[in-house]
């Protein structure tokens, strides 16, 4: 994943907005026409161009014809009867390939899978997993639900936002390094507490073992 | 760190025998183990007869709700011409249960066995395993599982040579509770928001894709092969003598303060009492047991008295009342603030209500409300008489029963520990001046 599709965005409340096609890529036919052209849904004039006109670099499109990520949603939609159904795995790729799922890339996904951007939003801000806006390259997510609770998991929390230097939660660090999250139960109560470092999992974390993990990452 | 501990002596171990054994992971250890056999034997049977056979054994849902597994197989017809499918609820997110996160981690091939024989059965060609999207581990040696089933020839369009077809494929979730319920998790696979459905029609009829669907748990699926190779008879040697509706054995989870957290396989009807003492290690050095929720949060909370009387089965634990739940067992000692943690299950729910119902989009944020409020220190007397009167507003009025479940917690807290509760509100820190006298 490219650093620079981790940056922050600039937009005051640090979500991205308006979509509208990448910059330089094919315009996605049937949700969007440039002004003067027919047909597509209408985008309002006055949006800037994809994830850029927020201090992102231009959406790169995940699913080209030929391309690995594409081959691999091949693969997957012959598993299910339907297309929409190959909707949760297709955001994961795109999770995985940019970092997070942006408005651009959920019209991508709309498009492969033949469904409206709308919907596809609908899906995305339904479950929690789904980045909607850049976060740190070391996404850290700490149970706090009462089992781990009772063990000290808040303990853990403060000692997280304290070695990153995450002012508060959800927020990503100065150096763009880290971003620290509560969660509600990740499933390993009996060792708690918790911490789930992007794809990694870290059980029994105790507030004196941050400091260790944090500079195993690099 | 998160390794299985050495099987205690009263312990029995059917699920969890591999637990920890690194060869057992891979096919060929699993298939020194026995493995596959049970599918071989089931493909060689009428689908019906192993249905038979599980509904025999006394088999019920380790999921939470106790269905009877073979009744629930015997709603699917075989060849009515519409294809069928079988889902396994891997979403194990009721928070204090961690078995399946073990199975999969394990055994992963125990529970693709279970999969495919319950596929037989149901008549389905597919069968998707719904894994919550945090379980990365157990994502990763599922999949690395099912490949190696798919190049041994064990699932494919030739199921073990029968000519039968069996694709398992794993779905993975994206972080939401409510996908553990079971129509929501069939939306969720469709690729959509995972709002549970309004039954009838019940997931026998229509399903995920509006097909005949059945939806197991892991722990559920992975007990099926042990019974087609030993026989009901064999299944049903573990149960009290005078509850033949509960049998077999059971995986708990045991978290919070207790010395000895972690997965304990033991029969139904096992003493609590020396489950939590014996087994477990009792509290904490120079604490006591304060509360105990025997099966994940949703279920309602025991005293240490009726935690000490109860018999570990589905008839054992409601006699006590509550529940046996997914089997979650949660502790929680004297060193705690109970009426803090009961808020954060609150808060719990309130953050994993999917928002369709309003008693439960409402419900589960008032009482989050009320109860943090208490915790502050800004509680009121004529508070617990409201959140009781929430809590039956929430109770039985919704399409599912998250609504439900984060009633049970505060309504049976009240009930038990009001005087916790009490004290709180006495030591109120902030007096509140009317906006208008």
């Amino acid at each position: 994943m490219s650093e620079a599709n981790r940056e922050r965005s600039t937009s005051s409340d640090g979500r991205d907005r308006p979509m509208a096609p990448p910059e330089g890529a094919q315009p996605i036919p049937g949700i969007f026409r440039a002004p003067g052209e027919e047909g597509g849904v209408h985008a309002p004039a006055h949006a800037p161009h994809g994830d850029a006109g927020h201090g992102h670099p231009p959406y790169e499109p995940v699913f080209t014809p030929g391309s690995k990520r594409r081959n691999e949603l091949d693969e997957v939609l012959t598993r299910y009867p339907t297309k929409m159904a190959a909707l949760l795995p297709a955001l994961w790729m795109v999770q995985h390939e940019r970092g997070w799922v942006s408005d651009a890339a959920m019209a991508e996904v709309a498009d492969v899978l033949e469904l409206t951007p709308a919907y596809v939003k609908g899906v995305v801000t339904f479950y929690t997993m789904y980045h909607q806006h850049p976060v740190g390259r070391h996404f850290i997510q700490v149970c706090t639900t009462s089992p781990c609770n009772v063990c000290g998991a808040e303990d853990v929390v403060e000692a997280l936002l304290k070695h990153t230097g995450c002012f508060e939660l959800g927020q990503m660090s100065p150096d763009g390094k880290y971003t620290v999250i509560e969660v509600e139960c990740l499933g390993a109560c009996g060792f708690a507490t918790p911490v789930m470092i992007n794809e990694d999992f870290i059980e029994s974390v105790t507030p004196d073992g941050i400091p260790a993990i944090l500079a195993g990452l690099e | 760190m998160g390794y299985p501990h050495t099987p205690h002596a009263r312990e029995t171990t059917v699920l969890s025998k591999y637990f920890g054994d690194r060869e057992a992971i891979t096919l060929e250890g699993w298939k020194k183990r026995g493995g596959y056999a049970a599918l071989k034997t089931a493909l060689g049977m009428a689908p019906g007869d192993i249905v038979s056979v599980v509904k025999d054994s006394g088999l019920r849902g380790r999921g939470g709700a106790g269905f009877p597994t073979g009744v629930k197989w015997s709603f699917m017809k075989p060849g009515d011409g519409k294809p069928h499918y079988l889902c396994c609820n891997a979403d194990e997110s009721e928070p204090g249960t961690f078995k399946d996160r073990e199975i999969m981690r394990w055994t992963p091939h125990a529970l693709i066995e279970g999969c495919a024989i319950g596929s037989y059965a149901i008549g389905a060609e597919t069968c998707y395993i719904y894994i919550r999207g945090e379980f990365t581990e157990p994502l990763v040696r599922v999949e690395s599982a099912l490949k190696e089933c798919y190049a041994g020839g064990i699932l494919g369009t030739n199921a073990m040579g029968s000519g039968k077809t069996i694709n398992i494929y794993v779905h993975r979730g994206a972080g939401a509770y409510i996908c553990g319920e079971e129509t929501a998790l069939m939306n969720s696979i469709e690729g959509r928001r995972g709002n549970p459905r309004i039954k009838p029609p019940f997931p026998a009829v229509s399903g995920v894709f509006a097909q005949p669907t059945t939806i197991n748990n892991v722990e559920t699926l992975a007990a099926v092969p042990h019974i087609i190779n030993n026989g009901a008879a064999w299944y049903k040697q573990w149960m009290r003598p005078d509850n033949p509706k509960s049998t077999g054995t059971k995986l708990y989870s045991v978290c919070g303060n207790i010395q000895k957290p972690g997965n304990y396989e033991v029969p139904m009807g096992f003493p609590f009492k020396d489950f939590l003492y014996d087994l477990c290690g009792g509290p904490p050095p120079g604490r006591k047991f304060k509360a105990i929720i025997p099966g994940g949060i949703s279920v309602p909370i025991q005293t240490v008295e009726e935690a000490e009387a109860s018999l570990m089965d589905y008839e054992g634990f409601v006699a006590q009342g509550t529940m046996l739940g997914s089997g979650g067992v949660i502790v929680i000692d004297d060193a705690q603030n109970l009426v803090k943690q009961i808020a954060r299950a609150a808060r719990f729910f309130a953050h994993e209500s999917c928002a369709q119902c309003t008693q439960c989009r409402e419900g589960t944020a008032w009482t989050t409300r009320i109860l943090e409020r208490i915790v502050a220190g800004d509680g009121t007397p004529e508070d617990l008489d409201t959140l009781l009167d929430i809590g039956e507003n929430m109770t039985g009025k919704t399409i599912c029963v998250l609504s439900d479940s984060c009633a049970t917690p505060v309504a049976s807290g009240i009930k038990k520990f009001r005087a916790d509760f009490e004290a709180l509100i006495k030591k109120k820190k902030h007096h509140l001046v009317p906006a208008v006298a």
